[in-house]
């Protein structure tokens, strides 16, 4: 162990400053790391998926009666065999409330939703049963744009009635300091810009899966490639309606995840199928659903208006962000929390107001991806930062120093700026870039108050 | 169709099993044989996490029907692995930080493995031609890349 904790300057630092082998390559270069699918237990079933070919429809009919027929198929399932087919994963945080299905009911609300489970003794019997599954729709009018979706006579996709979440009563997560209107009236230039983002794939090299396996002692044990071992554990047992002590995951051997192995979308159907069997049963994604059935990163449309001074000081902003969640919650009521407290950006602005949007539509539902909530939002901003300065013809970089956070300022979510550091860090990249800084610049500190 | 009886070598030990029409050398290699280095990442051909040798070439195995190559002789990664240590390339991708989350690692160095064999000097640019068919999603690339010429000039 070292001595000394470096502030006396007698530290025997032994890790920072020297590589250090990480702890699963020697398993990763010999072949040797246990992925999810490397186990093979004996007698091991296969479980394909048949999904909805509509974007929005009600089910007429579901008939299952040609895929029972294909050789080495042994059991089909339906909605009926799930015990609670209703849920929502961050129901474990107590946000939403159950809304997604385990397997579709009624109708369906986006292209590829899952709607029959077909097991079988060979994975390519299991896609033959998927495949001979016959569901008859009647189709509805799809919603494909946030906007849309949101207005006041927009059919509504779910049965609580709105196709938005509702934050604690309120339409959308909002973020309210100053008066936006006074700051633009006051402000020497006005700008508004708009931007648009598409879903993201998350694409792992390793597709989602999972393998259950019952024990002799009636606990299921999941090996899995969850990013998320126990949020998967907790959702599954509530999904299966059982105590949480009944199910084993053995995970953390990830191949590649970023944001697309958090939801739970395999383990429950497929420890269901293992319970009714008796077997182990394997379910993972070919490479079609992972890229098109995965949940990607929201698609979100960004206005931003903002009033600005002369000498480039942001007075007011007014930011209205819509996350196009698809067809379910997922992790995007969070992410829109996030990206509500995220919008001001890193500066201080006296006037700020956002109205944050989750809304729903008939796309693919999207969740969790790097930095979900914050990234397009930083694009956004940042972008706007840039063409504010050029449009005023004045240093990107010193606009951004400015108007940035300083210690003892006041975020527009009400709370005190503390530990700041963007000062230091555009003064620093401007140094190692060459980027020229007058002295009133190269002086200013994030400790020092405004 | 009936199922066929294969023969083949595989990291130097004779193999005879009966595979069932269509089954690609991965899935015997993984499901039959044990062998799980080999992953399958697509299935389809597009992403090189299979990638064995076949005959001292490498192929994408998901993508050859074991019944084609009877008496072929293949290599695996776990063959490649000495009793004793790591081979040069294994050595090279640890010293090296060469594996993220070591999905795509197989696939990898056995794709430089056969290039090694043919060109025990290669350029960068010979170096990322043999690797092209190999993707590693958390883009490591550079770090491969840089193990790979470190393990050629190790062993030249």
């Amino acid at each position: 162990m070292s001595e000394g904790n470096g502030a006396n300057g007698n530290s025997t630092f032994d890790v920072i400053g020297k590589p250090v082998q990480r702890l699963d390559s020697l398993g990763h270069v010999t072949g040797r790391t246990q992925f999810f699918e490397d186990v093979n237990p004996a007698g091991m079933l296969h479980l394909k998926m048949h999904r909805s070919e509509r974007h929005h429809a009600n089910l007429v009919s579901v008939d299952t009666s040609e895929a029972e027929k294909v050789k080495g198929v042994v059991q089909i399932l339906t909605h009926e065999d799930v015990p609670k087919n209703w849920y929502t994963v961050l129901t474990l945080i107590n946000v939403g409330y159950p809304e997604e299905l385990v397997l579709a009911e009624k109708k369906v609300l986006w292209y590829g939703e899952p709607i029959v489970a077909v097991v079988a003794t060979s994975e390519r019997a299991a896609r033959e049963g998927a495949a001979a599954v016959k569901v008859e729709y009647e189709d509805l009018e799809p919603i494909f744009d946030v906007e849309e979706a949101i207005k006041a006579d927009a059919y509504p996709l779910k049965p609580h009635g709105t196709n938005y979440f509702e934050y604690e009563g309120h339409h959308c997560r909002r973020v309210r300091l100053g008066d936006v209107e006074k700051g633009f009236a006051e402000a020497d230039h006005i700008f508004e810009f708009k931007y648009q983002s598409k879903p993201i794939e998350q694409a792992p090299t390793e597709t989602t899966g999972c393998i259950v396996e019952p024990r002799h002692d009636g606990r299921l044990k999941i090996y899995s490639n969850t990013q998320a071992a126990f949020f998967t554990l907790d959702n599954t047992a509530l999904i299966l309606d059982v105590p949480f002590g009944k199910l084993q995951v053995v995970g953390g051997t990830v191949g590649g995840g970023f944001g697309g192995k958090v939801d739970v979308t395999v383990e429950p159907i497929t420890c269901i199928a293992a319970m009714k069997t008796g077997k182990p049963v394997k379910y993972v994604y070919d490479r079609y659903e992972e890229m098109q059935i995965s949940s990607p990163r929201a698609a979100e449309r960004i206005y931003i208006k903002d009033g600005v001074m002369n000498d480039g000081t942001i007075v007011a902003r007014q930011v209205t962000l819509y996350a196009d969640a698809g067809a379910y919650s997922r992790h995007s009521p969070y992410a829109t929390t996030k990206a509500a407290a995220h919008m001001p950006g890193p500066y201080n602005i006296p006037n700020v107001h956002i109205d944050s949007w989750c809304v729903y539509t008939n796309r693919t539902p999207s969740s969790a991806m790097r930095g979900f909530g914050v990234t397009i939002g930083d694009f956004a901003l940042e972008t706007t930062m840039d063409r504010i300065a050029r449009a005023l013809d004045l240093d990107p970089l010193q606009l951004r120093l400015k108007n940035a956070y300083r210690d003892g300022d006041m975020k527009a979510h009400h709370k005190v700026a503390e530990g700041t550091a963007l000062i230091e860090v555009i003064q620093k990249a401007a140094e190692q870039v060459g980027h020229e800084l007058p002295d009133e610049y190269r002086a200013m500190s994030s400790k020092e108050a405004r | 169709m009936p199922s066929s009886v294969i023969e083949i070598t595989v990291n130097g030990s004779e193999e005879e099993f009966i595979a069932k029409p269509g089954t690609t050398l991965l899935g015997a290699l993984r499901d039959t044989l044990g062998l799980t280095a080999a992953k399958r990442g697509c299935g389809v051909g597009t992403c090189g996490t299979c990638t064995c040798h076949v005959d001292g070439e490498a192929v994408m195995s998901c993508l050859v029907p074991v019944e084609t190559i009877n008496g072929a002789t293949v290599r695996t990664l776990e063959g490649t692995t000495p009793a004793d240590g790591l081979s040069p390339l294994q050595q090279a991708f640890l010293d090296n930080f060469a594996t993220q989350c070591g999905f795509c690692t197989p696939g990898m160095i056995m794709a430089a493995e056969a290039l090694l064999a043919v060109n025990p000097a290669p350029t960068r640019e010979d170096v990322v031609t043999a690797i092209s068919g190999n993707v590693c999603r958390c883009t490591g690339y550079e770090s491969i890349i840089e193990a790979i010429l470190i393990a050629a000039e190790a062993t030249s």
